[in-house]
């Protein structure tokens, strides 16, 4: 069975997606063995649907998307699995928010991966995951640039072995 | 993109996606292929059983997958009807980017 990349996308945007332009110098397979168990690895959660703790973090900046169409805001936030109860917001204008904002769990399985860490399936949860907004402006100068280098040296210092993204 | 960036830095990494054609053509280290709607790489909301078949997948293949480029499609299907499903992913509003877009063709077509 393959997944028809293509079935929820309205039929217009679809020559946006279908030819998709590698960035330079991205043209070569990266690897990185998983040299641990599963059972003894500690697994971090990457979404990109804009989530952000409410009340304690700045939302990422849609008033600046608006203004600049061709723009997303580039910056990351740090959640933590244990999540505090006020929970997450959620700050993305390509998507409706609904089912996230209902359960988390459809873009950061934090409960999910808890339930597979008690089975022993995974070794556990890093003590933070990470959230990234999905719409990024052409090239992704400052994701490439700023975020990822950020994102990676947090990964480390977490002693993260797995890391599962999850665009929206 | 992020994967990549993340996997060159040395830690093994796996896309979840709506897409998995586009993560291919881009490279993705490690692709788990999902038909479901855009907002929800995991599943519905509130099935934990569907959410968690979805992570394990991702999971087997983060540490089990052999070479780059590896992919595994996940067969499940999306249980709301496709019309129904094809609507309410999408939000309210188009976003700045669409309605520029829309409006440029309209302004093209005019």
């Amino acid at each position: 069975m393959r997944v028809d990349s293509y079935r929820f996308l309205p039929r217009s945007f679809r020559p946006l997606y279908e030819d998709p332009q590698r960035l330079p110098g991205e043209d070569a397979p990266v690897w990185a063995p998983a040299t641990r168990r599963l059972g003894e690895s500690r697994v971090t959660l990457l979404t990109s649907a804009g989530l952000y703790l409410e009340g304690e973090q700045p939302s990422f900046d849609l008033e600046r998307e608006r203004r600049e169409p061709t723009w997303g805001d580039p910056d990351w936030r740090r959640l933590p699995h244990a999540l505090p109860a006020a929970g997450l917001a959620m700050a993305h204008l390509h998507l409706n928010s609904a089912d996230i904002v209902a359960d988390h769990n459809v873009a950061l399985p934090v409960d999910v991966l808890d339930d597979l860490v008690a089975e022993g399936v995974a070794g556990g949860a890093t003590a933070e995951h990470v959230s990234v907004m999905g719409y990024q402006e052409h090239g992704l100068a400052a994701w490439r640039d700023v975020t990822a280098p950020a994102i990676v040296e947090r990964l480390r210092d977490l002693g993260s072995d797995l890391v599962v993204l999850a665009p929206v | 993109m992020l994967a990549r960036w993340i996997e060159a830095a040395g830690i093994p990494t796996v896309v979840v996606t709506m897409m998995p054609d586009v993560a291919d053509a881009l490279l993705a280290p490690r692709v788990v292929g999902v038909e479901f709607p855009f907002g929800h790489p995991f599943g519905m909301p509130h099935d934990r059983r569907m959410q968690r078949r979805v992570l394990e997948t991702a999971l087997t293949v983060v540490s089990g997958a052999a070479r780059p480029g590896a992919r595994v499609d996940l067969d499940v299907e999306w249980p709301v009807p496709l019309r129904e499903a094809y609507r309410a992913w999408q939000p309210a509003e188009p976003s700045p980017i669409v309605a520029l877009l829309l409006q440029s063709r309209q302004r093209g077509e005019a």
